[in-house]
């Protein structure tokens, strides 16, 4: 029994327009006076972080608190894993503790998906960001807030949308799982960064590539600006950051550039005067605190649908039993 | 699945269009009479076809009392208790009036009233979203079979049935036509994907 | 000594012919041979060919006897039909002295399974600076011919030049395991469209060409012979083809699993796949059997690798690279060269035994299958069909890449100089 969400590769169109709208629908919980939903009553959800990823986690731990889940964190710090213990170990010690979902954060490209390969644990596997691979559920809370901006309703997609990906695409699990998803919704991927901070193969992605920000800007919907690790520097993928940032940071100046219904997103955490100034993150077509509260509705929509049963896209899992079979057991 | 020793039965109409239509207005009196003008009265509908019901009553309502009665719908999807059972459901937009279900008395509305539980599962969600001064329940058919102490204050029509059995409504918003089908569950498996719409066998 | 008479073998995949073992040689060879002996084999059907040969085994004794020792691996060698190996030198102790290559070479006598002859680390401790004493571990009685830093990579262009000029006064070679270091720095997989998509550091395949023209050049500069271990790319073919055009005294090899598997399987991200150098592409693929057929490429090697479950049980990132290959190499090698057309079982031994006991300088291995000659000997059934499953193997290790492959062929019997190693498919104890 194996339900995983592991890449937004994985994600049919149906299944991201699901997970969509049933984000949309629980996103009006939480402006309740009661916020809690009994739904995961006494499953119980494993946190496990081997990653210091302070915004994630708790995104998720408020969405499994919302949906009654029994909340484990498992961190690496302070745990058996920095004593060396394996992968493997840590997943049978989970399992044997009853895990119905586990929420992975790795540093190592893969490790979701080697959990949910494996027959270590038998629970969900939701990846929480792998390596430099991929981030499924920020770019679905990245997709939930595009189309909260750029076509809002129940079942409503991205089609001729486009948006532009901006930054360290190569060590960006965001960009990764955007490229995925935005693009099984409809719209056009814009890649836009220095040669050598793109993937090499690229350009067999189905998206665009540019080395120019301004010249994109103008027809562009969207702007993500992906942050920049300072030490990137250090290996010689850009020669500053005062370079960087006068080639590829969003200012006030490209701000205009953009349509007037374009938005600025940013998963976090910003690094300003870097990728993004003050005044653009600032600006209210920034919607990185939007982003965050869409993040708990997503986390709330998938752990709802992995859990109850919802197998994605070609899953193998269980059949969908009718209500009739059921019925007649 | 057990295999009948006979054929499963075709489903036989036990209300058509107009025990249906006839049906409504008759609850629709009896919640004006009841609930003393029906001043304070929220109609909540339970998704699917509790909504659709709802809003007939509403109309009805309308008709007889001159006034809007205040209307929404209500998902209970989430506060199912056999989510480990059957594969989760995309959910269906629960709305709460804007003036809210404080000091009001709400009026669940739903086709088949069954094992009680979808009820359950409602009061819960009530539960969250306000105080009602009064919950009362309205279903088109009352089938038997209760699994909770839950009973309807309004009925459209007792029908005894066995657990064999198969209770299906279609109304016209979402299946073309109006009826109220009793037949072989058997029959219903066999036949439920050839029917256009998914044949409700609530709980 | 046990006498053994094959009946109506197909030597080097020629008309059936019976083969007569006596005093470790082969005595006779003919049809219907009018002799007797101690056991009578049934050979229809079987391929003869030379014992095989492998320039690249690692066989992890000393230090990593959880992964192998010279006693498993050998058996391994001889289930697979190699009659003698090559012992890397990346053992705890490294293989980088007179001492510990003796160690392994005696193992290697007293194992029985196979001959075992050690390679010796190019500098101390594989760590790229100074020499080893490559005199003293050739002089010493393992008389190391081959030496190699394998899994590392020679990278100073001095000490390489120095080494493969050192090793002429006794005819040795260095065996370059080509690997750029800084363009490898956290390198996970063969750097291309899949590892862009996975997310896992990029291993390009300059990385392994820009030293692999270093070092032709450099050989030729100085007149020595080099050999490249486990070339993996189709540029690194092109390179070689070049260097032998020149007429320059370079030598490859390829591993089997290169020979068959690509990078798609690394979107499994199970570890199984994770080697050194990394697979590459469907086209590198097609592009090392074309060399191995045109003997650009002299030698299948098998890199076999052996690691403990749990250096493989894990994330990709934290997994150790290898794959085991001994028991596998012959079916790839059938697989990818024969039924494809490409070798026939001549060549096939010309690869796997005449050539890689050339470039070892391996005396009495590698020969042909003629009266007089040293009878090492495979047996193998090449219309067997069977699904691979690696808890079968005679190795302590179970990282092959082919479990629950369908791979075409097994080995009947192996010899070591007239005394059957392996008998009907199972390992003769002793």
């Amino acid at each position: 029994m194996k339900r995983h969400l592991v890449s937004t590769a994985d994600l049919g169109r149906d299944d991201a327009l699901l997970i969509l709208d049933t984000a949309e629908e629980l996103s009006q919980f939480s402006g309740r006076a009661v916020k809690k939903l009994p739904t995961l009553r006494g499953r119980t959800v494993v946190n496990l972080f081997f990653e210091d990823s302070t915004r994630t986690k708790t995104s998720f731990e408020v969405a499994e608190k919302r949906l009654s889940a029994d909340v484990i964190n498992f961190s690496a710090k302070g745990s058996s894993v920095s004593k060396g213990e394996s992968l493997k170990d840590t997943a049978l010690t989970l399992q044997a503790m009853g895990a119905d979902a586990v929420v992975i954060r790795h540093h190592a490209s893969g490790a979701p998906a080697r959990l949910a390969g494996s027959d270590w644990l038998h629970g969900s596997v939701i990846n929480a960001g792998d390596g430099t691979h991929e981030h499924p559920t920020q770019a679905l809370l990245d997709a939930f807030t595009l189309r909260r901006h750029l076509n809002p309703g129940p079942g409503h997609d991205l089609a001729g949308r486009r948006v532009a990906i901006v930054g360290d695409v190569l060590h960006s699990r965001v960009a990764r799982s955007n490229v995925h998803l935005l693009t099984t919704l409809g719209a056009e991927v814009v890649f836009v960064a220095p040669p050598t901070l793109l993937p090499i193969g690229i350009e067999t992605w189905p998206c665009r590539v540019s080395y120019d920000l301004d010249s994109v800007l103008p027809e562009v919907d969207a702007v993500m600006m992906l942050r920049v690790q300072r030490e990137r520097m250090n290996a010689a993928f850009f020669p500053t950051e005062r370079e960087y940032s006068r080639r590829y940071g969003l200012d006030g100046t490209r701000l205009a550039k953009l349509p007037e219904h374009a938005v600025v997103m940013h998963p976090g955490p910003m690094v300003r005067g870097m990728e993004i100034t003050a005044e653009v993150a600032d600006s209210p077509r920034c919607t990185v605190v939007e982003q965050v509260a869409n993040g708990v509705s997503v986390r709330m929509a998938v752990l709802y649908l992995l859990l109850g049963g919802a197998v994605f896209a070609d899953g193998h899992a269980d059949a969908p039993r009718t209500e009739l079979q059921e019925a007649a057991q | 699945m057990t295999t009948p020793s006979s054929p499963p039965r075709a489903p036989h109409q036990v209300l058509d269009a107009t025990d249906i239509a006839r049906v409504v207005t008759r609850i629709a009196h009896e919640i004006v009479e009841r609930a003393k003008g029906a001043e304070d009265v929220v109609l909540l509908g339970i998704h699917t076809r509790g909504v659709h019901l709802a809003r007939r009553l509403r109309a009805k309502l309308a008709q007889i009392t001159g006034r809007d009665i205040p209307f929404g719908t209500l998902d209970i999807t989430m506060y199912r208790d056999d989510l480990r059972l059957k594969p989760a459901r995309a959910l269906e937009h629960t709305e709460i009036p804007a003036e809210g279900i404080d000091g009001k008395l709400v009026i669940l509305v739903d086709d088949v009233l069954f094992s009680g539980r979808t009820i359950r599962a409602a009061l819960d969600a009530l539960n969250d979203i306000g105080r009602p001064r009064a919950v009362r329940l309205a279903v088109l058919v009352d089938r038997g079979h209760r699994e909770l102490p839950i009973r309807a204050d309004y009925v459209g029509k007792n029908l005894p049935t066995s657990l064999r059995e198969a209770v299906q409504v279609r109304l016209s918003e979402s299946d073309g036509l109006d009826a109220v089908l009793l037949g072989d569950r058997d029959y219903a498996a066999r036949s439920s994907q050839a029917l256009a719409a998914d044949p409700e066998l609530p709980e | 000594m046990t006498t053994y008479l094959i009946r109506n073998a197909q030597i080097l995949g020629g008309a059936p012919q019976d083969i007569h073992i006596v005093d470790g040689v082969f005595a006779a060879i003919g049809e219907d041979l009018d002799v007797q002996a101690d056991i009578d084999i049934d050979a229809h059907g079987l391929v003869a060919l030379p014992g095989l040969v492998d320039l690249h085994t690692h066989l992890r004794e000393p230090g990593r006897e959880d992964a192998e020792t010279v006693l498993t691996g050998t058996r391994a060698a001889a289930m697979g039909g190699y009659t003698a190996v090559h012992a890397m030198a990346n053992t705890f102790p490294v293989a980088d002295s007179a001492g510990v290559v003796e160690q392994v070479w005696r193992l290697g006598r007293e194992s029985g399974y196979c001959d075992v002859q050690p390679v010796g680390a190019v500098t101390v401790g594989l760590e790229g600076k100074q020499l080893a004493e490559l005199g003293a571990m050739h002089d010493s009685a393992a008389g190391v011919r081959v030496f190699s830093d394998d899994g590392k990579c020679v990278d100073d262009a001095v000490i390489m030049r120095r080494a493969l000029e050192y090793v002429k006064a006794f005819d040795g070679v260095i065996a370059q395991h080509a690997q750029e270091p800084r363009l490898t720095a956290g390198a996970q997989m063969n750097e291309g469209r899949v590892s862009g998509e996975l997310g896992l550091g990029g291993w390009p395949a300059v990385a392994e060409e820009s030293i692999i023209a270093r070092d032709v050049l450099l050989a030729a500069h100085v007149g020595s012979r080099v050999h490249i271990c486990h070339l993996s790319t189709a540029g690194s073919v092109e390179i070689v083809r070049w260097a032998k055009a020149k007429g320059w005294d370079v030598t490859a090899e390829v591993t089997p699993h290169h020979l068959l598997l690509t990078d798609e399987l690394v979107r499994s991200y199970d570890p199984v796949y994770k080697v050194n150098p990394p697979l590459r592409t469907a086209a590198d693929v097609e592009a090392l059997r074309q060399a191995l057929a045109d003997g650009t490429i002299d030698a299948v090697a098998t890199d076999h690798a052996p690691h403990p479950a749990e250096d493989k049980d894990c994330e990709w990132a934290a997994a150790a690279m290898g794959m085991v290959g001994l028991e596998t190499a012959l079916s790839v090698v059938q697989q990818t060269m024969v039924d494809t057309g490409l070798l026939n079982w001549e060549g096939v031994a010309d690869r796997m035994s005449h050539r890689p006991a050339r470039i070892g300088r391996l005396a009495g291995h590698g020969r042909p299958v003629s009266v007089g000659e040293p009878a090492n000997l495979v047996l193998f059934d090449p219309a067997y069909r069977g699904v691979v499953n690696p808890d079968t193997f005679a190795t302590r290790s179970r990282n092959s890449p082919y479990r629950g492959m369908d791979l075409p062929g097994r080995v009947h019997a192996t010899f070591l100089r007239g005394e059957a190693t392996v008998l009907a498919g199972e390992l003769v104890e002793r």
